[in-house]
């Protein structure tokens, strides 16, 4: 982990900030529940929604299970059509070729498409460090790098946001970032729209180098897909000369006919809508038309690592949807910062653990930011087991990273005692008896962060299994 | 039909009139019901917290323990779930009776809705997450309780949204799991509901403790313990 998620504190502790905030919690919770809400309409229209669920998840797995053999295709797809290919292993890697082509260009400064795997990189910390200016040109990440902040959901990264703070960032920022903002702004969306489209429309036109991601990559063409609703990446697809794309390995689909079931499943399940404004598929390079040179770094960052995992890889068929984030509990009061990554809500927790490892206290807390309600399966268009994963990431932090002996003791006594029926009646009795030794507010550990809140249940005279001998026996 | 009643261990030490409440309205319905008495836990806890292999030897007891009864009967979804779901991963040896949860078990085996209960009160049904999204209840709680006597269903706003209990994640996350108790507290005082009611007692738990500490007016209340009340047997909770 580098840069801008260095040295962030862990789950619990972010969030107990986060749950404070009462500007933040209104704003994520008025989000959350309107996209909610538009998605659950948007997907119960289809009938066959489930059948397109499962063939989303099969297309994925059969995908992930010939991996190799769809990169080479890719790479030979791309190649021909006069595309070229590199190949990055992790974040620096990823980082120091992006930074090369666009030196090689002779430019200083790029505009750049809503992109997830870039921001997975810091790309735009390291292209800063070597001189380079990165214009995020999706609105809502305009107006995160305007704020100096850090998206805090995938699809809405500036969702923690309200219109007037939107207002006061547009005002006091874009001057500092190229055309100021109009004077008299309000807070009126369709005022900020247009703020944010003069500002930005400087910049497409001005641009030579355009950096993206992408949504999909075609393996049998070659093709890249990016799906978007403003037309921002659309002007940054076409109008440079040229374009770099970093796109995670696991975006491929095998063919168009497979392309089809996941432009139905990701529109409703994101932004609710039947069908995707502006989808912008392109397939290297053509005369005449669009940007001359078209560079793809394939991008690992710890996807091999989570494919060998039997559990954990079915986090790489995620299309970043955002559906999880939105119907999550969790994510609604914590709200996204708190998973110290860009990829925050449910599939941060099961995602950012296997891509980035379990080195630091940030992130080997995720896999327990989860009541394990399981809203977020029950929505997932890949059909995700999230509660599953998280279960299974336990394990591995609790066997291999330190600060959990107390625990796996504890766990192990309470195994012991319930399997040694003797052991556990006295257990059982005494838990009984010293009830009424335990204070209502217990002054340390789990027992502190039970009773700060809530009070413990008056424990009863005798227990079940009393009772049942006196009546039944 | 023998049935054994798996009771949880929640229930046993902190809950057992849900216990007694799920023994009398069986009997009443003309079930023999056996408890086995060396039961303990399901061992949910020890795998959700990450300790898998500390679950697995409850997993196999919870087999041995029920061994040679018609069914198992569990008032919890969440123990239900578990043992359902989880059980043949940890124990895949282990041959064990069909499971029910209580409400299942009413419904889909004995057939019954009305299950001659009187409870002349205002209730809200929460819905547990274990109990409707893994164990799928659906409406056979509410079926149930719209029998009852006397009893008013209330809706529940928001009902679907997890209290914020979530096992270990109550301590390990409490800010989190009390912001999400509050505003589940929250919706029950809207509802109107004197009791808020459901099939699992550890949701329960953290609900009513959140309740009772900010002096919310709305108890919590097992399902169980509404289908035994009767009028000759009111409850008092």
């Amino acid at each position: 982990m580098t840069g801008v998620y260095l040295g962030l504190p862990a789950f619990p502790e972010a969030a107990r900030s986060a749950t404070k905030n009462t500007r933040m919690r209104a704003n994520l919770t008025r989000a959350t529940h309107t996209i909610r809400d538009k998605r659950a309409r948007a997907v119960a229209e289809l009938e066959d929604w489930d059948q397109l669920r499962a063939a989303g998840k099969a297309i994925k797995d059969q995908t992930l299970r010939h991996l190799d053999r769809y990169l080479l295709q890719v790479e030979e797809k791309v190649t021909a059509a006069g595309g070229h290919v590199h190949w990055a292993r992790d974040a620096d890697e990823a980082n120091r070729i992006v930074t090369e082509l666009i030196k090689a260009t002779g430019e200083t400064e790029v505009v750049k498409v809503k992109s997830m795997a870039t921001q997975e990189i810091e790309l735009n910390e390291h292209l800063a460090a070597a001189g380079i200016h990165a214009y995020e040109t999706d609105l809502a990440e305009l107006i995160v790098q305007l704020g100096e902040d850090r998206p805090s959901h995938i699809l809405v990264p500036a969702i923690h946001r309200n219109r007037t703070e939107i207002r006061d960032i547009f005002r006091d920022r874009m001057a500092s970032w190229g055309r100021p903002a109009p004077e008299g702004l309000t807070d009126e969306p369709k005022v900020l729209a247009e703020a944010a489209r003069l500002h930005l429309r400087e910049k497409f036109l001005r641009a030579k180098v355009a950096v993206s991601g992408a949504n999909f990559m075609i393996a049998e063409t070659g093709t890249l897909v990016v799906l978007e609703s403003e037309g921002n990446g659309r002007m940054c697809l076409t109008l440079p000369q040229t374009l770099i794309s970093v796109v995670g390995i696991e975006k491929i689909l095998p063919s168009w006919q497979d392309l089809e079931v996941f432009l139905q499943l990701l529109p409703r399940s994101s932004t609710a809508e039947r069908m995707n404004p502006y989808t912008t598929m392109w397939t290297g390079t053509h005369q005449g038309d669009g940007p001359k040179d078209f560079h793809l770094v394939l991008l690992d960052n710890g996807r091999t690592a989570t494919l060998a995992d039997e559990v954990g890889r079915q986090a790489l068929r995620c299309i970043r949807c955002s559906a999880c984030l939105n119907v999550c509990p969790v994510y609604e009061r914590a709200g996204g910062h708190a998973y110290g990554s860009a990829y925050p809500g449910p599939i941060g927790a099961i995602l950012t653990p296997q891509l980035r490892g379990t080195e630091t206290e940030l992130d080997r807390s995720l896999p327990y930011a989860s009541s394990l309600c399981g809203a977020c399966y029950e929505v997932c268009p890949v059909a995700i087991d999230i509660p599953e994963v998280l279960v299974h990431l336990r394990a591995k932090v609790a066997e291999h990273a330190p600060g959990h002996r107390a625990e796996r003791t504890a766990m192990k006594a309470a195994t012991y005692a319930m399997t040694h029926p003797a052991a556990y009646r006295t257990a059982e009795a005494a838990a009984v008896r010293g009830r009424k030794l335990i204070p209502a507010k217990i002054p340390f550990g789990p027992g502190k962060a039970w009773t700060d809140t809530r009070d413990l249940p008056d424990l009863p005279a005798q227990t079940f299994r009393q009772w049942w001998k006196e009546t039944h026996a | 039909m023998r049935i054994a009643l798996f009771v949880t261990c929640v229930n046993d030490v902190a809950f057992p009139s849900t216990g007694i409440a799920t023994v009398r309205l069986l009997e009443r319905l003309g079930v023999e019901v056996a408890f086995p008495e060396a039961q303990t836990c399901c061992g949910q806890m020890q795998y959700n917290t990450g300790y898998p292999a500390e679950a697995a030897p409850l997993a196999a007891k919870f087999a041995r323990d029920v061994a040679g009864y018609d069914a198992v009967v569990i008032p919890s979804g969440s123990c239900g779930a578990f043992v359902r779901d989880v059980h043949p991963k940890l124990a895949p040896a282990a041959a064990t009776p069909p499971v029910y949860e209580l409400t299942e078990f009413l419904i889909d085996v004995l057939g019954v809705e009305d299950v001659g209960a009187y409870f002349p009160h205002r209730v809200a049904y929460h819905p547990t997450c274990h109990s409707s999204r893994l164990l799928k209840l659906g409406d056979r709680p509410t079926r149930l309780l719209r029998a009852v006597a006397g009893l008013e269903l209330v809706e529940l706003p928001a009902a679907e949204e997890c209290c914020g209990f979530g096992g270990t994640f109550s301590v390990k996350n409490p800010d989190v799991s009390a912001a999400m108790g509050a505003d589940k507290v929250a919706h029950a005082v809207e509802s109107g509901a004197e009791y808020l009611v459901a099939a699992d007692n550890s949701c329960l738990m953290h609900i009513g403790g959140t309740a009772r500490r900010s002096g919310a007016p709305v108890r919590t209340i097992h399902l169980a313990e509404i289908l035994a009340a009767t009028k000759e047997t009111a409850v008092t909770v």
